[in-house]
């Protein structure tokens, strides 16, 4: 049936305006259930008053810009991988670095501290998610241990460790997310939806832990179901790329950052975006949004070299951290909410609190 | 590269939303009534008009939008850096504040419309201050120059010729004109060829291919618009909650938990950031002695709190044991490490956990609903990885409805609350001048024998501290 084109392309186009005619009517379900908005509830709850967050380390030792970063579950220790393939374990407390290791690839985007804290994870270019065992022994070099687990066909944007070292989530710009069994490298579930480069995800909060939200180039957020690999929500209020999704701390909804310049809040029992974070004066692209441990407060860093702190509840902007020198690359919040770590494309981390 | 200049061109300048934001606020700011006041710099005896002070840029963009000095010169500065405004004189990366004049750069040498530069414009206009005045190319521009001229020295004559009449052409036009197409042109080069030591402002990382259909898998072919129209048809078959039970649930979420987030409310004794001392970090340690009562608090905002937390998870499992249910945590704990275990040990980890807690007669049977129990009893047949999601999901919101519940209302819960460590509230002591030694702590990554090593006060001295006061 396939070989006669004009029927192709036909049902192609009926295809095509039936997903469209769906997705309208979906928007109009959503909003019958829309009584409120968000800011007008939040009109009973007090003001913040004035914010003072200061760079309290800075971490010097990239060559090159850097582009991720995760914390460990020590809430001191991170890991931070840069556009040279330099990957690197730093005490941030101590700003001592404690593990180094070049990867054989430039632009490693994606990197991850494992939760028993023995292993981080990484990759970029060469398509691949490697897990390297930190190892304190002089003799033996980190990369003699290295392990490759995840195997794409188009660059690595991002990975996470899921509740064990065990297993480890990635994200990549072949339009797909995958679960992968660290010791084998087997894949156990692979997750296709995205149409186009997938560039972030994030693991819910959940009690029965078994989601997780990607956001992508085609504009879209979506959440899945990491038994069955079906998408079972999903988002498309972004104007451009969604370079960042983060769960609110409850696991009820994310947060998205994006190039069209605007941070938003889906909610997910609602199914519907229940705020959009932004300023006329706010024109560069969000790269990297987490939020404050009891998710009051939305860290966002941008491509013009600022962080913006938002009131997640009333949507006003409280404060704008100057520092960094070229674009914030990465941000992430540590375990316990003491402070939050920057990363950027001015070769440095910054921690502030 | 199999697409043409301009499609490439195009692509990457969808992934730059940025510039065509830019541009409008400034057109905004060339608004003849509600735009930068406009004046005229004298350059010697020519006039150039349509130019306007950095100090008055900054106060515009105060004004209309709604920002302070810092931020609007901040923008200001990227502004110039993306070449869209210039000084007249030198060109500078910042926006000056003093009576230095700026012009904005006219659209056709806009990022947006004249991208990427092409290689051939750029050794004309090399060559045309090559011509101009010999020994005027310096630095990176004769480096440039000479590589271009190995690199199309078959189509040199071209340029050259090329240069020639465009600096003849140049000179048939007005003094003030010949300055400011000049500086025009000057500051389109400095943005798409910046000298070295300037971090280009175009470039934006490796290409996402979101408009180059590469691969099958991202062609929307009919199976992706079978796939939407299947997302779609679930999504419209959900159950939806109104956004006010929604919105209200946060509001709840934060104020619950506001005074227990550090960046709201700061924490005792103090925030080891802030004041150098990780005190904090020892007194809430994941398997502390005494936890503090913050702590012991948070057990009782959600069943997985107390979960999450060894301390807490330690405490339940005692006071389960006191009622005689202990198994179910057990249970679950089980199926815990079976769901994020290593795919190896699998069939082990199901059959260990039949034997001790699903067997008939087993040692710590839990008591699971009689369908859940046929179901997982099937299943455990081809053992996977979530063949107990079921049980482990009713044992958990039995743990959830009925013991949680008990704990939080227990002597136990109620004991451990008044023992639990408590700070006074002290002013933050701040001591501005007293250095204090960083000390590291063991790395998890060490294995258990060597953790004897002393940890170390190892800042390495003033000079290498960053942090501040």
């Amino acid at each position: 049936m396939a070989t006669d084109g004009l029927h192709e392309n036909e049902t192609l186009a009926t295809l095509k305006s039936e997903a469209e005619s769906l997705k309208g009517k979906l928007e109009e379900e959503r909003a019958k259930l829309h009584d409120v908005e968000l800011h007008q509830v939040a009109e009973r709850v007090e003001a913040l008053g004035q914010f003072v967050m200061k760079t309290r380390r800075t971490l010097k030792g990239h060559g090159n810009k850097v582009l991720c970063m995760d914390w460990c579950k020590d809430k001191r220790r991170i890991v931070s991988s840069s556009q040279d393939g330099k990957v690197i374990v730093w005490d941030s407390f101590t700003t001592n670095k404690e593990h180094a290791v070049t990867m054989p690839c430039t632009w490693v985007m994606a990197c991850a501290y494992a939760p028993s804290g023995c292993a981080i994870a990484c990759g970029g270019l060469d398509n691949k998610c490697s897990v390297y065992p930190l190892t304190f022994d002089k003799n033996e070099s980190m990369a003699a241990k290295k392990k490759s687990v995840a195997m794409h066909t188009n660059y690595l944007s991002a990975c996470s460790f899921t509740n064990s070292d065990m297993q480890i989530l990635t994200a990549s710009g072949d339009g797909t997310c995958a679960l992968w069994d660290v010791e084998s490298g087997q894949l156990l579930q692979s997750f296709h939806g995205h149409g186009a480069d997938v560039l972030c995800l994030d693991l819910a909060p959940s009690e029965t832990g078994n989601t997780f939200v990607s956001g992508g180039c085609d504009k879209k957020s979506m959440v899945w179901d990491m038994r069955s690999g079906q998408c079972v929500q999903a988002f498309e209020t972004h104007e451009s790329d969604v370079n960042s999704v983060r769960y609110y701390p409850s696991g009820d909804a994310f947060a998205s950052g994006s190039d069209d310049a605007t941070c938003r809040l889906y909610d997910l029992r609602a199914d519907r975006e229940v705020a959009i974070y932004s300023k006329e004066s706010i024109i560069f692209g969000a790269s990297s949004v987490d939020f404050s441990l009891s998710g009051r407060l939305l860290f966002a860093g941008y491509n013009d070299y600022t962080i913006n702190v938002w009131d997640v509840l009333k949507g006003a902007r409280v404060s704008i951290l100057f520092g960094h020198e070229n674009r914030v690359s990465t941000l992430r919040v540590s375990p316990d909410g003491t402070a939050f770590c920057s990363g950027s494309w001015d070769h440095t981390l910054r921690v502030w609190a | 590269m199999a697409a043409s200049p301009e499609t490439h061109g195009g692509c990457r300048r969808a992934q730059m939303p940025h510039l065509s934001k830019m541009e409008r606020v400034v057109v905004s700011m060339q608004d003849p009534d509600q735009g930068v006041k406009m004046r005229s710099q004298r350059l010697l005896i020519t006039v150039i008009p349509h130019a306007v002070t950095g100090s008055d840029v900054v106060e515009w963009l105060i004004q209309k939008l709604c920002i302070s000095e810092e931020e609007a010169l901040h923008l200001g500065a990227l502004l110039v850096r993306h070449g869209y405004l210039y000084a007249l004189r030198d060109p500078r990366p910042a926006l000056q504040l003093d009576q230095t004049l700026y012009r904005f750069q006219t659209p056709y040498f806009w990022t947006s419309t004249l991208w990427p530069a092409a290689e051939l414009d750029y050794a004309i206009y090399l060559a045309k201050k090559n011509i101009r005045q010999q020994g005027a190319l310096g630095g990176h521009e004769k480096e440039h120059y000479d590589q271009l001229h190995r690199r199309i020295n078959h189509a040199w004559d071209l340029v050259v010729m090329q240069a020639r009449e465009q600096l003849r052409a140049a000179k048939q036009r007005r003094k003030g004109d010949r300055l400011v197409i000049a500086c025009q042109e000057q500051t389109y080069w400095l943005v798409n060829r910046p000298p070295p030591g300037v971090p280009s402002v175009l470039e934006q990382g490796p290409e996402r291919g979101s408009c180059i259909a590469r691969r099958v898998q991202m062609t929307k072919n009919a199976d992706f618009y079978k796939q939407e129209i299947e997302c779609c048809t679930k999504a419209l078959g959900r159950i939806r909650v109104k956004s006010s039970v929604c919105l209200e649930a946060y509001l709840k979420f934060s104020s619950q938990h506001g005074p227990h987030d550090p960046i709201m409310s700061g924490c005792l004794p103090s925030n080891p950031w802030i004041t150098d001392d990780d005190t904090y970090w020892a007194m809430n340690a994941p398997n502390v002695a005494v936890p503090t009562r913050p702590r012991v608090e948070r057990w009782g905002f959600s069943f997985r709190e107390l979960l999450e937390d060894p301390v807490g998870r330690a405490h339940f499992m005692d006071f389960l044991r006191k009622e005689f249910s202990a198994e179910n945590l057990s249970f679950w704990e089980a199926c815990e490490e079976l769901r994020h275990g290593g795919q190896a040990q699998i069939p082990a980890l199901v059959d260990s956990v039949y034997q001790q807690f699903l067997a008939p007669g087993a040692a710590r049977w839990v008591n699971i609903d009689s369908r859940t129990m046929e179901r997982t009893l099937e299943g455990l047949r081809q053992p996977h990885r979530y063949v107990l999601d079921d049980a482990q999901l009713h044992i958990y919101m039995l743990m959830k409805k009925d013991s949680y519940p008990r704990f939080l209302k227990s002597d136990m819960y109620r004991g451990l609350l008044a023992e639990a460590r408590t700070l006074p509230e002290t002013k933050r002591r701040v001591f501005p001048f007293m250095w204090k030694p960083r000390l590291s702590s063991p790395s998890p990554a060490l294995p258990p024998a060597s953790a004897s090593v002393e940890p170390a006060a190892t800042a390495g001295g003033p000079g290498a501290a960053d942090g501040e006061a």
